[in-house]
This record gives structure tokens, sequence and C-alpha cells, in this order.
């Protein structure tokens, strides 16, 4: 497997790349500027950073009050605490007025490891995806990391983008170009369509190269922009395809694989298997044991795809 | 006085008399049409928010976005009809707009909504936020160096969430002084007075222990408010907070210090003695 890079060093360092070419770029943070790696930024701009300590509501609301003076604020903890600790002070503060906030987290999912269940965001997708007008984005390495940043500032608006804490494979090449709103289609198949986001497009990929030499070839979906959903890539994907299995480190409720089952049952219903937490919270344990225990794995979803694959007969 | 010449003429003592009277009977008359809203905490502020748009706000009704204005922005905003009322007044949109308080398609919204109204800083209605709204503000206008001045109001009640003491924290933190919080200090909340639901004394020094400037003064005063703001323009290198000692439901006799007109409306025989002790 390729080797693992940084999501939220690019994360810091692109903001420091944004922070030369604008100066109304503006960053908070809480009291996590390491962990977060806004700390590059702080280094650069030590004027435009605001730390406002372990006080998660605050910060997001004073980044209400930049954007509304004509700020870029991008607001960092972990995941666990927005929008979860300060889900009211998004809702009223940001995305009511939807005002030019990014909420960008780190450490979600379980992939935050021995922590334990208090810092691993497993709901914040069903949270911010709930909220009306807030834009979802979740990227799949590094390279996507950096590109959904840059277009977070260029596009006017919220945004709740999702980051996770240990490296990932690059999953895109260096000529790869995000579009806001678009899947990706990572590999093309026949069979089913696999659908993945964050962590799992790459843990996907390793899933359809297993099936293909199992003679199952399938189509993986990177869908990094959650809300808005690419509807039509989707309901491609179930023409195409006939079957879909859904990857997120997240729970079963309320993100990507509610997300697609909601288009598919409007517009294009085909068997669908959902690889997720089960209505359960996790515990402390090495990332790679987690993600086994919990059923995030490539195996995992190879068993999903068979099973979808038979069930459409 | 440091209004864009050309527009708002400072009103004399008198003429704020009279604007008071008109804004509370705006206040009552708007709630009483629709039979919801919250009167007591409208009542208790209406001389601190007209002297701030009457006396002391750099301010442009014609051009609400103007970026070198100073900004009001109203936390407790339950208050809204009080905000209408004064911005109705001053010309930032028709005053027989105030008609449509809580009806469908209303840009009067029961808790003001920035997307829908010129002149609305801040989308409010949910307390506690505010005061981190402002600081905000204050920093960006700082990092712009700008001169603009950012006044918060928050109810007395408010202070019971925690995030209001999470931004008094960072806006003396981060030394704003270009940042002016009023208390209306009315001791009244929806259960009761806040001394018997939840206390906040010692009041005054909680904020100065946070870092605050403190200036206490009669919330109904005039002359005593428009020297509270003079003196928080002096202060430098901290945020000012004024504490203004009020009454609810203030103007009413059937409504002073009474809790239940919190968010109840008067009936159409309680809305006609109100205006009959307005006159």
């Amino acid at each position: 497997m390729a080797p693992s890079v940084s999501v939220r060093e690019a994360y810091g360092k692109t903001l420091v790349e944004l922070g030369r070419q604008n100066p109304d770029v503006v960053v908070l943070d809480a009291d996590l500027s390491r962990s977060t790696m806004t700390h590059f930024f702080a280094s650069e701009f030590p004027t435009r950073i605001f730390d406002c300590g372990i006080a998660e509501q605050n910060m997001v609301s004073i980044a209400a009050g930049l954007a509304a003076s004509g700020k870029i604020p991008f607001a960092s903890t972990f995941a666990v605490f927005i929008p979860g600790r300060c889900f009211d002070q998004v809702r009223m503060s940001i995305a009511q007025p939807r005002l030019n906030v990014k909420l960008v987290t780190t450490h979600s999912g379980i992939t935050v490891g021995e922590d334990g269940t208090s810092h691993q965001a497993i709901e914040d997708l069903a949270l911010a995806c709930a909220l009306p007008g807030l834009t979802v984005v979740v990227p799949a390495d590094a390279i996507e990391t950096a590109w959904v940043i840059r277009m977070a500032a260029a596009t006017e608006g919220p945004f709740y983008i999702r980051l996770c804490r240990p490296g990932l494979p690059l999953v895109h090449n260096e000529d790869y170009r995000f579009e806001l709103g678009k899947a990706t289609v990572m590999r093309e198949g026949t069979r089913a369509t696999i659908i993945a986001i964050g962590t799992m497009v790459a843990t996907a990929l390793e899933a359809a190269e297993n099936l293909q030499q199992a003679g199952i070839d399938c189509r993986v979906l990177n869908m990094s922009t959650l809300k808005p959903v690419d509807e039509a890539a989707i309901v491609r994907a179930a023409g195409d395809t006939g079957a879909i299995v859904t990857a997120e480190e997240h729970l079963e409720h309320g993100g990507l694989g509610s997300t697609v089952a909601r288009v598919l049952a409007r517009q294009h219903p085909v068997p669908v298997e959902f690889v997720a937490i089960k209505d359960t919270y996790a515990e402390s344990g090495p990332p790679a044991e987690l993600l086994r225990k919990y059923g995030l794995t490539a195996a995992d979803i190879e068993r999903a795809v068979r099973t979808v694959v038979e069930r459409k007969g | 006085m440091t209004q864009q010449p050309g527009e708002i003429k400072a009103p004399s003592l008198a003429e704020m008399q009279a604007i008071a009277r008109k804004l509370r009977r705006h206040i009552v008359t708007m709630i009483g049409r629709v039979s919801s809203g919250h009167p007591g905490g409208s009542l208790s502020a209406v001389e601190i928010v007209s002297t701030l748009y009457f006396r002391v706000l750099r301010h442009n009704p014609r051009d609400p976005q103007w970026p070198d204005r100073d900004r009001f922005i109203l936390s407790k905003g339950h208050a809204a009809p009080l905000l209408y009322a004064t911005l109705a007044e001053c010309g930032y949109f028709p005053v027989e707009e105030l008609s449509t308080l809580r009806k469908l398609d209303s840009r009067l919204q029961g808790h003001p909504d920035r997307t829908l109204l010129p002149g609305v800083e801040m989308t409010a209605g949910s307390l506690g936020q505010g005061l981190s709204f402002a600081t905000g503000v204050a920093l960006a206008g700082r990092l712009d160096s700008k001169s603009y001045q950012v006044y918060v109001l928050l109810g007395d009640g408010e202070c019971d969430e925690g995030q209001v003491w999470e931004a008094a924290m960072a806006a003396a933190h981060f030394k704003l002084d270009n940042l002016v919080a009023i208390v209306d200090r009315n001791e009244l909340q929806i259960d009761g007075w806040t001394c018997d639901v939840m206390g906040l004394e010692p009041f005054n020094s909680k904020w100065s222990s946070f870092g605050w400037h403190v200036i206490e003064a009669d919330g109904h005063d005039f002359t005593r408010l428009e020297e509270a703001f003079d003196q928080a323009r002096m202060v430098k290198g901290q945020p000012t907070v004024i504490i203004a000692r009020t009454t609810k439901g203030k103007g009413v006799s059937y409504m002073e210090n009474n809790a239940d007109f919190h968010g109840k409306a008067p009936t159409p025989e309680q809305v006609e003695i109100a205006l009959r002790e307005l006159e």
C-alpha cells in the first residue's frame, strides 16, 4: 500500500498558502493548534490567528462575527466538538445566516484510536448534514484536502470539512482537480458500486482490487462532497451497476449511507448495503484493531458487495 | 455626536422622550396586533437602544452596509420589536411595515434575521451568542484598522449562559477597547426574579474580575446613558460593560416588574390601556 501522508499537515500548509494570497483569511483555534496544524498559520500570521482557548462555542460565534465583517475565518478543533458541542452556535451563528465560515475539524471517526469514545466523532456528519445551507466535505487524502481547503476559501458560504488524525495513503494523483459537489470515479466497474468517503476511499479501492481478483468488478466512487451530494453520480451508478455499497467511518445513521439511500429510494431503488458503525459507541484501541472490531475493513466491504450482488439476482 | 452629516439630526432631550414614547407605543401595538411577542424586555431597553441609534451610533439608514458604521448587535433577540421600531423610526424601512411583525412572509421575524432585514447585524434568538459575535466583529475592525465601535445588548437573564462568560474572558484577553456591552439589568427572567432563578451577584465585580471596565447607569436616564457611552469610548486597553438598571415592562403600569409579560402579548383591551398611558 502507498505510504501515508498527513491530511492535517496538508490543511495547515494550505492555510499558509491562502494566508499569503488573501489578507482576509483568518484562523481560529481552541487550544489545539498543534493537533489541528493551524500552528503553521500562527507562525507566519500571528495577528491573524485567534486562539480562543478551550471554549468552542465562543470560537464558533466569534468566527461568525468575523465573517459578518468580511473576513474568511477557518475555525478548527476536534470533530467531537464541532458541530456536536456547539451545535446551536453553528446553527444560529453560522448556518441560518449563511455566513462565510469554514469549520475544519480533525480527529474524526474511530481512527483517533486510544483516546476512546469521548474523542471519537462518529455522529458529526449526521449533525452537519442536518443543518440547512451547510456544505459538508470529507477529503480522502492530502492532495484532495489541499484542494478542498482552497475551494472552501474561494466559495462564499458556510462549510464543514472533516479530517482525520492518521495519515492517509494518496488515492489521487498530483494532477487531480477537486470539483465541489461532484463525485470522483476512482475505478470503473459493472457488478456493483462502492461509494466511499474520507478514510474509507482507500479501503474501498483495496476491497475493489480484491474483488476484481475474485471476478467481481466494482466501480468505486469518492463522494467527498456529502452535502450537496452528487445525486446524478449515485443514480448513474445504480443504473449502470444495479447495486450499491456505501462505506464511511461514521455511524450508519445520518451520514453517507443515509444520504445515498435517500437519493436511491426516490430515483432508482437497487439493493444497498452499508459499511458503517452500527448503533454503538466505540472504545479505546489501536486504530487498525478498532476498524476491524467495528466492521470497517476491506473485508467488510467485500462481504457487503457480495451480499448486494447476490440480492440483485 | 458622530453621525454622518446630513443623516439623522441629534434630537434634544425632550425629543428623545417623545421618541421613547413612540417606540413604546409601536412595541405594544405590534405585539398586540399579532397576539405574540416579548413586550417586557423590549420596553425595558427603549432608552438604551434609542440613545444609541439617535445620539451615539455613527450609522446611515440609507446605506446599512456602510463599512465604517458603528455596529449595534442585539444579543437578547426577543427584544426584536424594539429593534424593528427603532430601525423603522430611523428610516431603515417604512414604519407601516411594523404591522407585519411575526406574520408569514414578513421581514420582521419573531427574532431578528440578518438575511432579511437591512440594519439587523446578527441573527439572534438563541441567547448567549451575541457577545461572542460582537467579539468577532470587534476583532475584524481592529484587523482592518477601522475606527468603528461595536455595541452589544445583553439581557441579565441571558448572562446565565456560559458562553457569555467565555466571550467576556476572550474580549478582555484580546483587549478589545472598541467593544461595549450593555446589560439590560431589569432583574427579571421568564421564571421570575433573576436572583431566585440563578444568582448573578456580585454581577459588577464578575465583569471587572474578567477584565472589563464597568460602568453602572440608570438605564432609563438618557443623560446618564449618553455619559456612559461617552466614557466607554475613552477607555483604552479593555472592553467596557454598561450595567444599565432598568424596569422590565417600563412605561406600561400592569407590565412593570411583571415576569408574566416577558413573552406574553397584551389583549386588545390591555393594548388600549397601555396606549393611553403612553400618550
